[in-house]
């Protein structure tokens, strides 16, 4: 009984759907479109070379190969902490829990301050990393660091829920026929779990893709080496190049997309998995 | 209040929920739609409640035709399946919605409406759990609830929704009879869905028996037994094997009614 | 996008369940090899940079931090950041419990598809949700030169503020409620109709009531994201001190004066503002789920 019901008992749904769709287009949609209409009235050939200029490219690499690293460490220990969460008591539990959450209430720019501070070389970490060789602040690791930060809760909420709702059973049979803790983790376990694990993974690098505040601070921003791609938009409309500027937001917007069609994907694999809305 | 749908047709997508369906409920009676899950009992109720709307056909109020009258203006009273009470009000303030939010110059005055609803609540004999809430309470508890609180509004129809399908099988029993002797008490026109052969034999004055979104037939219990009219509700009521026998002496004589012309119609094998 | 992650969630401890089973337990070094290297990780990249906001600002004394937050730009950056997110939030607080009504109360085609370009926002780098009104409203841009004939100015002032916070924090409310209302269906707003109830009676005292609990926790994230946006509102802002500030703006521009004591000092208010919303967003979360639990206990 799937099927568009024309008549509705309820109240309302003329006026709120209308207030939603306008909204939605005013804020959302018609700028957006900008973007892509602004684009168009650049040619082919003059928007290959806006996109595919070495420093931009350079930049691509930086973003997204630091976003992928940073998103492959916050699955590992991403994991290793929901499962401390849920599997395991230990003092001042739900003080870590609520804190997990910490990069989403934290303005990105105090993040950024803060671990630039942390990090530097006189800094609380920095003093004693840099003496092994170790130059995290102003370069591509500091980049990295700011992105790890910034995508931690998004793998340790995707991965917890699923976790909690997993049922015992399973693993006491895995048991009972023998199967070492390991072996259960790895054929029981994390099976279940991986759908939840790649939405958190995925979640973690798109965000990361597009992150600004939290970087620009301790990446040292050095063309070439360290600029990030979200920081050339901003130096390009510094420069009134829009053009330019929106030439490179149309990459990263076409980026997003495909980002978020592989989330989509992945969450309707989760709740299949886990028969869990989604 | 007599109840007439004429006609009503219904469908969803390209599945037929109701097909030209006619059928009256006099006054005061308590009728059963009777038949297999997505038969298009529950649309129906839910049509002539007006929660929903037929694609054709009419539901006649008293003669009257009731198609554009909102369900707010229908004075019908509904008994969800499962329940929907408002979780967030105690079961005194579930009970009493309907007169709170009646328009202005209509609604009774505070006392009276606490009046009513203890009323309602002794009605229902759960003066007790006034102060509760449903997530307080038993499944047949708020089941009684539910049907206190379409009453305070003082219904000209009383429609439930297999009142008693989520209920175990002990409570079940004893809220059908307690449902048939509150009917026998207040005598609104009640229709009641449900599945449960057994449990429209026992409680209904009429049984209409539905299938495909079609009536198969209409009677009283005894008669629908006795002469089932098509070979689906033979098969419904499970007459084949056993004969009708069993089935009658379990659930009629409770109601009265003589069982002995019942035995002469067993089948020879 | 981020709605995923961000969903309420509340769940009781049974971590002693599977601690005490020997079947789901695992060796005791395991164990503290996993206790040891999540909370470290949790402490070295959550943990100490939040440290670090407070011992910063501090470092130079209560004198000097009080002194920074007093000063006359410092405290229209506040009144800013406060004006931005009293419109904002109630903004998308209405639109997000419209959505959520439509959404799910009704069946109509292209639900899914709303769905997904309600959480566009999320998926689109701050920078770019800055850019989208410069193209639109900028000199160069589509309105720029009718907005300019008319001495109306919205980049590099409060109106660009306003709208650029409106379009990264405008999923929050919607993507709260919209699961949420799914999951309490229609049956309790039906019954209230059938009982005599009009559809603002039906909609205020049934459905609100039980959606509490969503609404706050999307209104708490939605007003932290309004007040700590960076990266769009620095697009779209003038960057002139005492007039198109906001906190977080203020803070960069204290900092690149290196100005530290004083950017630390600005930040630590936003680093409270984000400890007090993590306080409310577990409370309401505990509250919510007590409540969740009293109802599936009967």
């Amino acid at each position: 009984m799937a099927a568009t019901r024309t008549f509705r008992v309820l109240p309302g749904f003329g006026l709120s759907l209308g207030y939603t769709l306008a909204y939605l287009s005013l804020i959302v949609l018609i700028p957006l479109a900008a973007v892509f209409l602004k684009t168009a009235s650049l040619g082919l050939a003059e928007f290959w070379d806006v996109v595919s200029a070495p420093r931009v490219v350079a930049s691509y690499k930086l973003s997204f190969g630091a976003s992928l690293l940073a998103a492959a460490i916050n699955a590992v220990f991403g994991l290793m902490l929901a499962w401390a969460l849920v599997r395991y008591s230990f003092p001042g539990k739900r003080i870590v829990d609520a804190l997990i959450d910490l990069p989403f209430a934290l303005p990105t720019a105090v993040a950024g301050i803060a671990l630039t501070a942390l990090y530097a070389k006189n800094g609380w970490l920095g003093q004693y990393l840099e003496p092994l060789g170790i130059k995290v602040a102003f370069g591509p690791p500091g980049v990295l660091v700011a992105l790890v930060f910034i995508g931690l809760p998004f793998v340790v909420r995707t991965v917890q829920p699923v976790l909690e709702d997993l049922d015992l059973e399973p693993e006491e049979a895995a048991a009972s026929l023998g199967a070492h803790r390991w072996q259960t983790f790895r054929l029981v376990v994390l099976p279940v779990l991986l759908p939840a694990l790649l939405t958190g993974f995925a979640l973690a690098l798109a965000r990361a893709v597009g992150e600004y505040g939290s970087v620009i601070f301790i990446a040292g921003n050095i063309p070439m080496v360290s600029e990030i791609t979200p920081l050339l938009i901003i130096t390009k409309l510094e420069q009134y190049d829009y053009t330019g500027a929106t030439a490179i937001a149309v990459v990263m917007l076409l980026l997003s997309f495909i980002l978020l069609a592989i989330i989509n994907g992945l969450q309707a694999w989760t709740a299949r998995r886990t028969g869990r809305e989604a | 209040m007599s109840i007439q749908v004429k006609n009503i047709h219904k469908t969803f997508g390209s599945f037929v929920a109701l097909d030209e369906v006619s059928l009256e409920f006099p006054t005061g009676e308590l009728v059963a739609l009777l038949g297999p899950s997505g038969c298009g009992k529950t649309t129906l109720l839910r049509i002539i409640a007006g929660l929903e709307a037929a694609d054709r056909g009419a539901v006649l109020l008293e003669g009257e035709d009731a198609s554009d009258t909102h369900v707010r203006e229908r004075q019908v009273g509904f008994v969800f399946q499962h329940y929907a009470l408002f979780r967030h009000m105690t079961v005194f303030d579930n009970v009493a919605f309907g007169l709170r939010v009646k328009p202005r110059r209509l609604r009774p005055s505070e006392a009276v409406v606490r009046g009513k609803v203890r009323e309602l609540l002794e009605l229902v004999q759960l003066e007790w759990l006034a102060d509760r809430f449903p997530s307080q309470l038993s499944g047949g508890q708020r089941q009684r609830i539910a049907l206190a609180r379409a009453l305070a509004v003082e219904p000209r129809v009383l429609l439930l929704d297999e009142p008693f399908g989520a209920l175990d099988a002990k409570v079940r029993k004893e809220l059908r009879c307690w449902l048939r002797r509150l009917h026998d008490e207040l005598h609104v026109t009640s229709i009641f869905v449900t599945h449960d052969q057994e449990e429209a034999l026992e409680v209904a004055d009429r049984v209409v028996l539905m299938n495909h979104g079609r009536v198969e037939q209409v009677g009283a219990p005894r008669e629908v037994v006795e002469r089932p009219g098509t070979p689906f509700v033979e098969d419904f009521l499970d007459l084949h094997d056993h004969g009708p026998t069993w089935l009658v002496q379990a659930k009629i004589r409770h109601r009265g009614d003589v069982l002995h012309p019942v035995i002469g119609r067993e089948r020879t094998a | 996008m981020a709605g995923a992650a961000t969903a309420m969630h509340w769940a009781a401890d049974h971590a002693g369940r599977f601690e005490s089973n020997v079947a789901t337990r695992e060796p005791a070094w395991v164990r503290w090899l996993i206790l040891a290297v999540s909370l470290t990780f949790f402490g070295v990249f959550l943990l100490l940079p939040l440290v670090a906001v407070f011992a910063e600002a501090l470092r130079k004394g209560w004198t000097t931090y009080l002194t920074a937050l007093a000063e006359p730009d410092a405290l229209s950056a506040v009144r800013l950041t406060l004006i931005t997110a009293a419109i904002a939030v109630p903004l998308n607080l209405v639109f997000g419990v419209a959505a959520a009504w439509a959404i799910a109360k009704f069946d109509f085609r292209g639900r899914h598809l709303l769905i997904t370009l309600i959480d566009l926002p999320f998926s689109v780098s701050p920078v770019i949700s800055g850019l989208i009104y410069v193209l639109l409203f900028g000199a160069g841009g589509w309105f720029g030169p009718w907005l300019a004939q008319h001495d109306i100015k919205i980049i590099f002032a409060v109106p660009g503020i306003v709208l650029a916070t409106v379009f990264v924090t405008f999923p929050f409310v919607a993507r709260e409620l919209i699961p949420l209302m799914e999951a309490q269906g229609r049956e309790e707003e039906e019954a209230a109709l059938v009982l005599g109830a009009s559809g603002w009676q039906t909609f205020w005292r049934v459905t609100l009531p039980n959606i509490k609990w969503g609404l706050l926790y999307g209104v708490i994230l939605c007003n932290a994201r309004a007040m700590g946006e960076f990266g769009a509102v620095s697009v779209v802002s003038g960057h002139v001190r005492g007039q198109t500030n906001t906190m977080p703006l203020h803070v960069e521009i204290l900092y690149n004066e290196y100005n530290f004591a004083a950017a630390f000092a600005v930040a630590s208010l936003l680093a409270l503002l984000a400890l007090a919303t993590l306080i409310i967003k577990s409370w309401v979360e505990s509250r919510a789920g007590q409540e969740q639990q009293q109802e599936g206990a009967s």
